[in-house]
C-alpha cells in the first residue's frame, strides 16, 4: 500500500471526512480532528452529503456497490481542497483501493485525484503542513498501534514524531507490533474466532509493555481492541490520535 | 460432509498445534527481517528489481520457454510439456515405463503434490519415496504437508517419534538427531536401490538452461548422484532470463525462507552426465508442467505467477498462524495459496472460495514477499471475481442495501438517528440482535451509540 504522489496543500482550506465510524460512534474523534485542524490554522468544511467511503463493499468483492459510494464521496468532496480524514483505511480506500477497482472505468482520473488530495490526519499534519512538533502537555505512557492500512505511508512515523515531541507523553515499544489487530471489517464477523484471537494475542503483547494508553489512528481497531478488552473485564484505556492531540491542547491552555 | 470452514478449523485446532505453528513462523519471520536488513541496506528495493525481473517473465514466457527447450535439447535432456495434472503424472509413468524402472527417490517439490504424483505412482506399483524429512514423515503418515517450506510444522517432536516407531523405523526417542539418523540410515538403503530421482527445481535460467536447486538437506544431491535417471518436475514459471539473476534470487530466497544467506546445498544441473564427468544420471527429463498456470496468465492475478515458494508469506500471516496450513484444504496454504490454490482449481474455484476471504488485507504477506507480489490486491480481485460469477450466493454479506443507503444522504443520517432502534445497543435481548452483531457481541462489547451527535455539535457551533 504505497502513497500516491501528493499533492502539498496550497491554501489552508480543508474538507472533513469524518468517517461513518465516528458519525455513528465515535463523535468525539471528528470533534477533536476539527479542532486539532482548527488550531493548525485551517478553515475546515464539512460536505454534509457524506456518508462512508466505500471500503465495505469493496473489501466484501462487490465492487459495483462500492463503485457507487466512492462516486457519491467524488461527487461531496468536489473542488480542490485537501480531504482530511483521520482513519488511516478511509485514506488507504480512497488513494490505493478506488483506484483498483476504477481500473477500467472511465471516470478512473477523477478518482485518481481525489486519492491524491487525501490525507489520514497524521501524515497531513506532518508531510502536508509540514508540522513536526506537537505544543501543549499530556502526561501519559502511551502505546501507539500502527494500523495495517497506514503500512507504506507517512503515517506512522508522523505519528510517532508527533508523539515524540509532545511534553509528557512517552511511547513504549511492543512486542509484534507490525501484526494486525484482527479487525478487518466484516473479518471480524465472519471470521470471529481467528479475528478474536489475533486482538487478544495483540492485546497480550501490548499490555506487556504497561502502557496508561491505546493510541490509534483508525477508530476501527480501537473499537475491536477496546472492545475485546472490556468483554474480558480488563478494560484498556483508547484514545483516536485526534484526541490525544487536542487533549494536549487543553492540557497546555492552548484551547 | 461439507468441510470445515477456515475459522472452524481454527477454533477446533489443538492449542499446542496452535501454538508451535505461531512460535516457529513468529521465529522464522523475525530472523528473516534480521537478516535481510542486517545484510542490505535496503532490502525492499531487491525484494522490487525480483518483482519486476519475474513480472517480466511471465509476460515474456512465449520466448523464454522455446530458448530454454532449445537450450536444455543442446545439452542433452530430454525436454516435455505437460498441460494438466494428469499428462505430467502420465510422461512420469511413461518414462519410468520406458527404463523398466519400479523405483524412484523423490526430493521436495511442491509441483508434484499439486498434481499428486506420489498417489499416483503407487497406484501404478511404482516405489516412490520423499526423501526431504519433513516430505518423508508426511508420507509416512499418509498426510500432508501444511507449509510450503516446512511440511511438518504442524507436527510435535512425539508425534514424529510414534510414527517411527509404528514404521519400524527404531523404538521410540524423540530426540531430532536421532529422528534424522534413523532417517537417513533407512533412505541411504533406497537412494542405492533406486531407479530414478525425481526433483522440482528452484529456477530455470533461460541464458543457459541451467536448473537450480536448493535444499538444506543435500537430499537432492544424493537423488541424483544414485540413480540413473534423472526426472525434473517444473512449473513453466520458474524461469530466470539470465544466470546473473540468480545473485539476487539466491540471496533473497534463502533469506526469505529459512534465513540463512545460503542454503546448505545449491545444485547447477545443465544436462546430464558428459562424457567427460566420471558419474551423475546419464538421462535427464525436464517435464514443464502448466496445470492451470496460463489460465492463472491470463486472469487478472497474474503477478501471482512471480511467487518463488518461499514461505515468507505463511509465515508473517497472522490468519494462518492461528488456523495452520491444513484449514485452507489446498496444497498451497497461507496468503499465497489464498490467492494460487482457487486460481489452479480451475472450475473447482467455488469449492475455494473462502480462500481470498480469509484476511484481514492486512498486506503483512505483500510487505515480505520477496518478488513483492500486491497479495491484498490479488485478494480483492478474487473476491470480486467470485461476487460477479457467483451473485448472492458468494457467501459474502449482502452490501447493495447498504451502497444505495451510502450514497444517499437523507438515508445516511435517517439511519443514524435510528442507530439505537436496529438493535446497536448492548441493552437489546440477545436474541433480537441480527447475526451479525451478536458475531460481534460474543467476543467484544460495543460503544455507545452515538449517531449524528457530531454532526449536532457542529451545527450548533455554526449558529
Ligand atoms: S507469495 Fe511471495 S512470500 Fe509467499 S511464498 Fe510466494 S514468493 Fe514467498
Amino acid at each position: 500500500m504505497s502513497n500516491p504522489e501528493r499533492q502539498r496543500p496550497t491554501g489552508k482550506r480543508v474538507q472533513l471526512m469524518a468517517t461513518c465510524l465516528c458519525d455513528a460512534f465515535y463523535a468525539d474523534v471528528a470533534r477533536a480532528t476539527v479542532e486539532v485542524l482548527e488550531h493548525l490554522g485551517c478553515t475546515v468544511e464539512f460536505p454534509d452529503g457524506q456518508t462512508c467511503c466505500g471500503q465495505p463493499a469493496f473489501n466484501a468483492g462487490d465492487w459495483a456497490a462500492s463503485r457507487r459510494v466512492v462516486r457519491h464521496v467524488v461527487r461531496t468532496f468536489a473542488g480542490d481542497a485537501p480531504v482530511i480524514v483521520p482513519s488511516s483505511s478511509c485514506a488507504a480506500m480512497l488513494s490505493h483501493g478506488a483506484p483498483e477497482e476504477f481500473a477500467h472505468e472511465p471516470d478512473l482520473p477523477e478518482i485518481l485525484a481525489l486519492g491524491q488530495r487525501t490525507w489520514e490526519l497524521a501524515d497531513f499534519i506532518v508531510n502536508g503542513l509540514g508540522v513536526t512538533t506537537w505544543p501543549g502537555r499530556y502526561e501519559t505512557k502511551a502505546a501507539f498501534h500502527r494500523s495495517c492500512h497506514a503500512r507504506g505511508t507517512g503515517t506512522a512515523d508522523a505519528v510517532r514524531t508527533l508523539l515524540r515531541s509532545l511534553a509528557g507523553a512517552e511511547l513504549v515499544e511492543f512486542d509484534e507490533a507490525e501484526q494486525c489487530c484482527g479487525f478487518g471489517g466484516t473479518f471480524s464477523v465472519t471470521f470471529p474466532h481467528i479475528s478474536s484471537n489475533m486482538g487478544h494475542l495483540k492485546l497480550e503483547k501490548i499490555r506487556a509493555a504497561r502502557p496508561d494508553l491505546l493510541i490509534g489512528v483508525d477508530t476501527s481497531c480501537l473499537m475491536h481492541l477496546g472492545g475485546i478488552a472490556n468483554r474480558d473485564g480488563a478494560p484498556i484505556k483508547t484514545q483516536h490520535i485526534a484526541q490525544v492531540l487536542r487533549d494536549a491542547l487543553k492540557n497546555g491552555g492552548l484551547l | 460432509m461439507k468441510p470445515l470452514s477456515i475459522d472452524q478449523f481454527a477454533a477446533q485446532l489443538r492449542p499446542e498445534t496452535q501454538r508451535s505453528v505461531y512460535e516457529s513462523t513468529k521465529s522464522t519471520h523475525e530472523k528473516r527481517t534480521k537478516v535481510l536488513f542486517d545484510h542490505f541496506p535496503d532490502p525492499n528495493r531487491l525484494r522490487e528489481l525480483a518483482g519486476q525481473i519475474k513480472q517480466h517473465v511471465i509476460e515474456n514466457l512465449d520466448t523464454y520457454l522455446p530458448a530454454v527447450e532449445a537450450k536444455l535439447q543442446a545439452h542433452g535432456a530430454k525436454v516435455h510439456w505437460a498441460a494438466t495434472a494428469e499428462s505430467a503424472n502420465q510422461t512420469v509413468l511413461s518414462i519410468l515405463r520406458a527404463r523398466g524402472a519400479t523405483k524412484l527417490v523423490k526430493a521436495k517439490t511442491m509441483v508434484s503434490e499439486e498434481i499428486g504424483l506420489g498417489p499416483f505412482l503407487e497406484k501404478h506399483g511404482i516405489e516412490s519415496l520423499e526423501t526431504d524429512l519433513g516430505e518423508f514423515i508426511v508420507q509416512i503418515d499418509h498426510d500432508h504437508p501444511s507449509h510450503i517450506v516446512r511440511p511438518i510444522i504442524h507436527k510435535s517432536r512425539r508425534e514424529i517419534a510414534v510414527s517411527f516407531e509404528k514404521n519400524g523405523l527404531g523404538a521410540y526417542n524423540d530426540e531430532p538427531a536421532v529422528i534424522t539418523r534413523r532417517a537417513r540410515e533407512f533412505l541411504r538403503q533406497k537412494y542405492l536401490q533406486a531407479d530414478v530421482g525425481l526433483t522440482g527445481a528452484n529456477f530455470v535460467v533461460a541464458e543457459t538452461g541451467r536448473l537450480v536447486l536448493v535444499t538444506n538437506e543435500g537430499n537432492s544431491r544424493f537423488s541424483l548422484a544414485a540413480p540413473k535417471c534423472h526426472i525434473a518436475l517444473v512449473g513453466i514459471e520458474k524461469i530466470l532470463p539470465r544466470d546473473r539473476d540468480l545473485a539476487l534470487f539466491l540471496n533473497l530466497l534463502a533469506r526469505s525462507a529459512t534465513a540463512q544467506q545460503l542454503t546448505v546445498y545449491t545444485e547447477f544441473i545443465s544436462g546430464p552426465k558428459a562424457p567427460t564427468q566420471p558419474d551423475g544420471p546419464e538421462e535427464m527429463h525436464v517435464i514443464f508442467v502448466d496445470a492451470g498456470r496460463t489460465e492463472v496468465l491470463a486472469s487478472e492475478c497474474r503477478e501471482i505467477l512471480r511467487c518463488i515458494r518461499c514461505g515468507a508469506c505463511m509465515n508473517v500471516c497472522p490468519v494462518y498462524r492461528q488456523a495452520s496450513g491444513h484449514a485452507y484444504r489446498a496444497v498451497y496454504p497461507g496468503p499465497v495459496g489464498a490467492v494460487l490454490s482457487p486460481l489452479l482449481a480451475g472450475n473447482r474455484f467455488p469449492e475455494l472460495a473462502d480462500l481470498p476471504k480469509a484476511s484481514t488485507l492486512c498486506g503483512a504477506c505483500s510487505e515480505v514477499c520477496p518478488v513483492n507480489i500486491p497479495i491484498p490486491d490479488l485478494l480483492l480481485r478474487l473476491r470480486n471475481k467470485n461476487k460477479l460469477a457467483h451473485g448472492p450466493s458468494s457467501g459474502t454479506p449482502p452490501m447493495g442495501a447498504w451502497s444505495v443507503l451510502a450514497s444517499q444522504p437523507t438515508a445516511w443520517k435517517t439511519s443514524l438517528a435510528f442507530g439505537k432502534a436496529v438493535g446497536l445497543v448492548p441493552y437489546v435481548p440477545r436474541a433480537f440482535k441480527p447475526s451479525v452483531l451478536r458475531a460481534w457481541d460474543d467476543h467484544r462489547t460495543l460503544p455507545e451509540w452515538r449517531g449524528g451527535e457530531f454532526r449536532r455539535w457542529l451545527a450548533a457551533r455554526k449558529r
